[in-house]
């Protein structure tokens, strides 16, 4: 069994019970993807498989066989880092920086999942093309705890690159 | 080299604006955010440690008694299980904020639900987790009927004499207006998003420990206590934290757990609480009952003040909710009544939960005010502004400096707070009622005693060391920008070492205290390189220009040191500032709320503070504080409330699924103004704190919008739509 992390091929050997988190953390240490409750309850720790956003701690690493992981580190780099990380680091959305990595892999997907149009609850039609409104970003950012209160410059740094990347 | 100053006197140089380099106070971002985005800080439970073993904690399933046994052999077969640890030395609960003492020990002895017991060690998470929960403990529990669980049930115990003065009973009858009301405020939990987690390696002799803790200067020393090993002998290491809110202000559970495993198997270890081992047996806020009698005379005028508080914590535990700290000087007033009292009851430790105090006693204070400011037919800003002491009501000291008017007439007038008369259900947008309401916001200011050290080196850089650190609040940036503009040096010249005991002592984290106190000591530090920089050049150290590396026109910072570093350790302390003064931040709360008038729900639609805490050091992450109070404002107000079952006393809602944090959209367009002001008698630097200003009072806004909206006044926090409903008018 394998699976491919940021676009390099690893094996599946390890405990079956291994989450997909912890499988990230501790054998192959990629420490970006945090773990803030274990329980799909705060976001930390979400991750891209084959691009579309999941809670890391929810799911057995034994379950991705062939899939396409990309974690924080896939997204960018401390000398290269996307346009997402710099809006961050610009707009101060965060503080502690615990749920940073999530959120930004959070939001990476939720634009994409715009550009989609998929509807959320915020959404004023269930068909045709979605505004990236900060009460729709908002909404879908929700599943991303930060609990330091910095939301306001999180939904700053994505209403900005949202702003850029979706219209 | 070491320059010492204690402050017995205000310092009304303001050195800081006379400098040069123009970095101080601007809103740089911060140095350690590209670690941050790209998940390369690392936190403690990240740092690869060779050989590590896992430890998952055992927690209690019974409220007060004793394990009389515990069966290591039903684990020590299972695959991967190295060891079951239930020495002597585990401690039973998190120490408070600056106990410098080990915390109550041997965990054998169980005092509340869900209190750790014992560790088992495996060579993987999966292991030991699996070995933990199949663990057979037998125990001695006490009868149930014999423990008190429940606050109100409960007698309590006074905290301390309290303050009284004049005849409140007399004021409250002699007043034109009055108000007598109870408010009750459920516990809170920090739930800071990175949970407690300690790595211990052990060399026979030194132990090198990772921890998420915020005041390592403390830490060592109750580390050292409870493993009975030398301070000396101990390196502690934080780097990063996620979050503290209080939580993580003294050792906890885990930190202690995994030091003893490695000392005994002669092996690293690492130790992660859960969530749920988080919520059950670190620092709760305690829940309150507090009583606000309040008479004013015609015009206003406060005569009559009394606040009186019952909070609860467990036996033996000295800390209790300190919710009187701001009333005892935000409103003059001469008859006063202020007491406080302890019930003790078996619910995990109560401790410091961000704002201690104010958090939950300045949004009942307002929330009275407002009713007042109602009887008495006064504009809420306008009742406000009419009570503003000129001293300490007393002790008669003087303030520091008092910014709550300017912030009281700057919010309102950003805000566009209408000052005509008010009466609620008078908006309505289709189910929804809307209205406003404000509150004041007041925070004690603290300051600790803090060491720095600065190196000027040879190549034009400069080095601060401390092992003070960053929990999110902005260390890193502040005092890279203190060095800076001291020292003539752009920030990306200035590196900024923390969290590591090998470093001189800094305050610590907490209390808001940290940036006045340990950006002091980089001051100091700093003051005295300039005087000796001064020498060299052969002037007044006053007349020395510092900027952009160099001192002076022509002469560069690198040639005047030529080839030497110049080293400097600063140490602060506060002196007589403290007796002499009463200082505190102060600010103002404004918000707009909606209620659903069918469900009771109530959503913020915004929310503007403005906050008057001294000199800004970084504007960027200053703001990044008022939002994060503001945040947890809207928590403490709306969702935030730990739930104890009534029969054994646990914590039913031990969870970030159960205990209601806000999420993204829970906050809206939040504005935040900071009124720029210099208080020289707060520290050398003239800053005070903000950590925790943005979050007291708050409530009291949403509190009092939620009533104007639609008439529903409650008592209790935080107000959920069953509450809302119950409370609306016919
Ligand atoms: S760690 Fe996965 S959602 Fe919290
Ligand atoms: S930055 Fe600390 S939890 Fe979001």
């Amino acid at each position: 069994m394998a699976i491919t992390i940021n676009g390099q091929e690893h094996d599946l050997s390890g405990d079956p019970r291994t989450t997909l988190l912890d499988y990230l953390r501790d054998d192959l240490r990629l420490t970006g993807t945090k773990k803030g409750c274990d329980h799909g309850q705060c976001g930390a720790c979400t991750v891209l498989v084959n691009g579309m956003r999941i809670n890391s701690c929810l799911t057995l690493a034994v379950m991705h066989d062939g899939d396409s992981i990309t974690t924080i580190e896939g997204l960018g780099s401390l000398g290269s880092p996307s346009t997402l990380q710099k809006a961050f680091v610009e707009h101060d959305g965060y503080q502690c920086g615990f749920c940073t990595p999530g959120q930004i892999c959070s939001a990476t997907a939720m634009m994409a999942e715009i550009r989609a149009g998929w509807p959320s609850d915020a959404s004023e039609e269930l068909e045709g093309p979605i505004g990236a409104t900060s009460e729709e970003i908002r909404e879908r950012m929700s599943g991303n705890l930060c609990r330091c209160g910095a939301y306001a410059n999180i939904l700053a740094a994505i209403g900005e690159v949202a702003e850029e990347e979706l219209s | 080299m070491t320059a010492h100053l204690k402050q017995d006197k205000p310092d009304t140089r303001n050195l800081l604006d006379k400098m040069r380099q123009g970095v101080i106070g601007k809103p740089l971002s911060r140095p350690d955010g590209p670690a941050k985005v790209s998940g390369t800080a690392p936190y403690t439970a990240d740092h690869a440690v060779e050989n590590c073993l896992e430890g998952v904690l055992v927690t209690a399933t019974i409220v007060r008694g004793e394990v009389a046994d515990i069966d290591a052999q039903s684990v020590l077969t299972m695959p991967g299980v190295v060891a079951v640890i239930d020495d002597e030395r585990l401690t039973a609960r998190a120490a408070q904020g600056g106990a410098d003492e080990a915390p109550e020990q041997p965990a054998r002895k169980v005092g509340y639900f869900g209190q750790p017991i014992a560790l088992v060690v495996a060579e993987s998470f999966e292991e030991a987790r699996d070995a933990a929960k199949q663990l057979k403990v037998d125990y001695r529990a006490d009868d149930l009927s014999d423990i008190p669980l429940d606050p109100v049930q409960t007698d309590p115990e006074p905290q301390d004499d309290g303050t009284r003065q004049g005849d409140l009973a007399h004021a409250m009858t002699s007043a034109a207006h009055s108000v007598d009301l109870t408010y009750r405020t459920e516990g809170h939990a920090s739930a800071a998003m990175e949970p407690h987690a300690a790595i211990a390696e052990w060399d026979g002799k030194r132990l090198t420990v990772h921890a998420s803790l915020q005041m390592l200067n403390h830490n060592i020393i109750e580390l050292a206590d409870a493993l009975d090993v030398k301070e000396e002998d101990i390196r502690l290491i934080s780097r990063y934290v996620g979050g503290g809110f209080g939580s993580k202000l003294g050792i906890s559970e885990e930190t202690v757990a995994a030091c003893v495993a490695a000392m005994e198997l002669g092996r690293p270890v690492r130790v992660v609480m859960s969530r749920q081992q988080v919520f059950q047996c670190i620092m709760r806020r305690s829940e309150t009952k507090q009583r606000l009698r309040l008479a004013a005379d015609g015009d206003g005028k406060l005569i009559g003040f009394g606040h009186e508080a019952r909070v609860s914590n467990l036996p033996g535990e000295d800390f209790a909710e300190p919710v009187l700290q701001s009333s005892e000087f935000l409103y003059a007033a001469e008859n006063r009544l202020l007491q406080l009292e302890v019930a003790r009851i078996h619910r995990m430790t109560a401790g410091s939960v961000r704002a201690p105090g104010e958090a939950v006693g300045m949004p009942a204070l307002e929330a009275a005010m407002d009713v007042l400011a109602e009887k008495a037919g006064i504009d809420p800003v306008e009742l406000r502004l009419r009570n503003i002491p000129d001293k300490h009501p007393s002790e008669g000291l003087p303030f520091s400096s008092h910014k709550l008017a300017e912030c009281l007439k700057q919010g309102a007038e950003a805000f566009g707070w209408d000052s005509g008369p008010r009466k609620p259900r008078q908006r309505r947008e289709g189910e929804w009622w809307i209205g406003t309401g404000m509150a004041s916001a007041a925070r004690v200011h603290n300051i600790e005693e803090a060491k720095a050290r600065v190196t000027l080196k040879a190549d034009g850089t400069a080095l601060v060391e401390t092992d003070m650190t960053d929990i999110g609040t902005g260390t890193y940036s502040i005092l890279g920008q203190i060095a800076g503009e001291m020292l003539g040096l752009p920030v990306e010249k200035v590196l900024v070492e923390l969290g590591d005991t090998r470093l001189p002592r800094g305050s610590g984290s907490g209390g808001s205290w940290g940036a006045a106190s340990v950006g002091s000591a980089v001051f100091v530090a700093c003051n005295r390189l300039r005087e000796r920089l001064a020498g060299k050049v052969g002037i007044a150290a006053d007349d020395l220009v510092l900027k952009d590396g160099t001192a002076g026109n022509d002469l560069r910072l690198t040639d005047l040191l030529d080839g030497e570093d110049l080293c400097e350790e600063g140490h602060y302390e506060p002196g007589e500032i403290e007796d002499d003064y009463t200082a505190a931040g102060f600010g103002a709360f404004f918000a707009q709320v909606r209620v659903n008038r069918f469900t009771g729900e109530t959503r913020v639609d915004r929310m503007l503070g403005a906050f008057g805490f001294g000199r800004v050091l970084n504007e960027k992450t200053a703001r990044s504080q008022c939002l994060g109070g503001i945040t947890w404002s809207i928590g403490a107000a709306l969702t935030e409330s730990l739930l104890f079952d009534p029969v054994d006393g646990h914590l039913v809602n031990c969870d970030l699924a159960e205990y209601h944090v806000p999420v993204h959209r829970d906050i809206p367009d939040v504005e935040v103004i900071m009124v720029e002001e210099r208080d020289p008698a707060a520290s050398p630097i003239q800053a005070k704190g903000i950590g925790e200003l943005g979050m007291c009072g708050g409530a009291g806004a949403i509190a009092n919008a939620i009533y104007d909206a639609c008439g529903a006044r409650l008592f209790e926090f935080p107000m959920t739509p069953d509450r809302v409903l119950s409370a609306l008018p016919e």
